[in-house]
């Protein structure tokens, strides 16, 4: 009986700390879901701000972190890829691959702010890109890269060996059967796992904050040399920086809003991209 | 023949190729370590190591005496981590048990992936619902001015560490062979006294390392302690104080600060060492689960 009564308060309190987590992240999504739908509106979305950015919209700030994360694309996606596949196709087990693993996990765990830092001394100062969207584009770049290269190879990871074996008996060289038997499999899992990580450093502040994000900008970045606005930097702004927090708070809500739909919009279709191989795989 | 070779040439630079690309990791983390290191040597010309990192005092702006002592800032960051531990871990512990042991798969199928969006919230979103959300809420229970203080910080650092100490561990509760619960539950205990005496021991080295990996992520954390915690740099009395952590201080100084002055090395020096307690204690969690998992194999 008493064994039954542990139990008993023992699993209620394991389900209490669920619904404690959910309970936190629907009072999250609900209070930015109603307070910055007031906000939102096509002027809002479509517009620069105006008057020391009490009115107007986010539209340079929005432009700004789809420019950018473009920029963490073009170095995070092929180098991601590139360095997946040496690891899960060509590497053997010897102390350099071993190596080479635990600097990848080492850098997924490298606080983004020192990436910041990183970016400062490499880029803004030493390669001499000044403080400019090519700056910020190619930190976020390295930050994203052991996500790009796990994604990565997770995906290459799920394709039999088999399929490389085939090739390789048909006389295929090595880097024939990978093109032909492995990429094009592992591509649509590559893709969506990169899709994640990307929308991770679209969120991120800390390592844009001193490579090339503006305060203030009223235009789209014209060059690589340019800086940009960026929404999560948006928001850190007009949360706490700007000269009437309280009046713009509004404006605020409504940029926090347009962050998280965002962010959740590649999350949600990726889980629903996955979920779709996943069933194919089953049938 | 000629045609072979060829082919043999172009495979070998292909696979060089990817092979450069893989090295850039390691070239990637030693450069960070360096590069961190040439820029905060500067500092110590003028500043004593020891003090450095015994001085509480952080004032490197004082026209008559600037000051670089950092462990406050330290301190503050222990502070908040261990906070958002003390809530994260056993919140995080249980989501992971009643995950493993005793939800319904449906019920797993939904919720994993919502913990995922859990990780996904940017970490300036996170800051801003702690002026928004909880500070005010903290103000009002505690009779404070504001909630802008080392228990906000700490609440929504445990909310951000959550997600990685649930995946983690409930991965290794997972793997904890069936044989052990079913010896156990034969033996006559219940589903309750399996998961606590027999899962989650076995479990154990796996959980830590997943707290550990919790831990990392709260000490590098930027944005959230940055706009939730007040910034006062003083050294914190108690978790009602406002506090200011190295990366907030990094955050809010290096904007301002001009370039290639000693206050600027100095604050390339709380990036070194804060890259240096990181790496330590991503380190000890990769050694943990790494040993764990070639015992499971």
């Amino acid at each position: 009986m008493k064994k039954k009564i542990t139990q008993f308060l023992g699993f209620f309190f394991l389900r209490v700390c669920l619904y404690t987590v959910l309970a936190v992240l629907l009072l999250f999504l609900f209070d930015i879901g109603s307070k910055g739908g007031k906000v939102i509106s096509w002027e809002f979305l479509s517009q620069a701000p105006r008057r020391g950015m009490t009115e107007g919209g986010i539209f340079p700030a929005i432009m700004g972190t789809f420019l950018v994360t473009i920029i963490t694309a073009i170095l995070a996606v092929p180098m991601g890829m590139f360095t997946a596949i040496y690891l899960n196709e060509y590497a053997k087990q010897t102390r350099l691959t071993r190596i080479i693993r635990l600097s990848i996990r080492n850098l997924s765990g490298v606080p983004s702010i020192v990436y910041g830092l990183f970016g400062v001394i490499l880029f803004v100062n030493v390669l001499r890109f000044g403080t400019s969207i090519l700056s910020a584009g190619l930190t976020l770049g390295l930050l994203t890269l052991p996500w790009t290269i796990t994604a990565s190879e997770e995906a290459l990871k799920a394709i039999p060996n088999s399929y490389r074996e085939g090739a390789l008996a048909l006389g295929a060289t090595q880097w024939q059967s990978i093109r032909t038997n492995v990429l094009p499999y592992a591509l649509p899992g590559m893709l969506t796992g990169m899709v994640l990580g990307l929308s991770r450093a679209a969120g991120e502040t800390a390592p844009i904050m001193f490579t090339g994000a503006a305060f203030y900008l009223p235009f789209l970045p014209k060059s690589l040399g340019d800086q940009f606005m960026a929404l999560p930097y948006h928001l850190y702004v007009m949360a706490t920086q700007h000269h009437a927090i309280s009046q713009v708070r509004p404006l605020a809500y409504g940029t926090a809003l347009v962050l998280l739909l965002l962010i959740l919009i590649m999350n949600l279709a990726v889980i629903i991209v996955r979920y779709r191989l996943r069933r194919v795989k089953r049938e | 023949m000629k045609r072979t070779s060829w082919i043999k040439l172009k495979e070998s630079a292909i696979r060089a190729f990817l092979f450069t690309n893989g090295i850039l990791a390691v070239v990637i983390l030693v450069g960070i370590f360096f590069f961190l290191l040439y820029t905060s040597i500067p500092a110590f010309r003028e500043v004593n190591i020891k003090e450095f990192f015994l001085s509480k005092n952080w004032d490197p702006t004082s026209p008559v005496k600037a000051e670089f002592g950092i462990l406050s800032m330290v301190v503050s960051t222990l502070m908040v981590t261990l906070g958002a531990l003390a809530i994260a871990v056993p919140i995080g512990i249980g989501v992971a048990s009643y995950l493993s042991d005793v939800a319904h798969w449906r019920v797993r199928e939904v919720v994993k992936p919502i913990v995922e969006v859990l990780a996904g919230i940017p970490s300036v979103v996170v800051g801003f619902l702690g002026i928004v959300l909880f500070g005010p809420a903290i103000a009002e229970v505690f009779g404070l001015s504001n909630g802008l203080n080392a228990i906000n910080g700490s609440i929504l650092l445990a909310i951000m560490a959550m997600p990685t100490i649930i995946s983690i561990s409930e991965d290794s509760l997972n793997a904890v062979p069936r044989a052990y619960s079913e010896a156990s539950l034969a033996l006559g205990a219940s589903r309750w006294q399996t998961l606590i005496r027999v899962k989650i021991p076995a479990a154990l080295s796996g959980i830590i390392a997943a707290v550990m990996l919790g831990m990392g992520r709260a000490i590098g954390e930027t944005m959230t302690v940055l706009m939730a915690t007040g910034n006062a740099p003083a050294f914190p009395k108690s978790f009602l104080s406002s506090i200011r952590t190295m990366t907030a201080t990094i955050a809010i100084e290096l904007g301002e600060v001009p370039y290639y002055t000693t206050h600027y090395y100095a604050l390339f020096a709380i990036g070194l060492v804060l890259f240096v307690i990181t790496f330590v204690v991503n380190l000890i969690s990769d050694i943990i689960l790494h040993k764990y998992q070639e015992r499971e194999l």
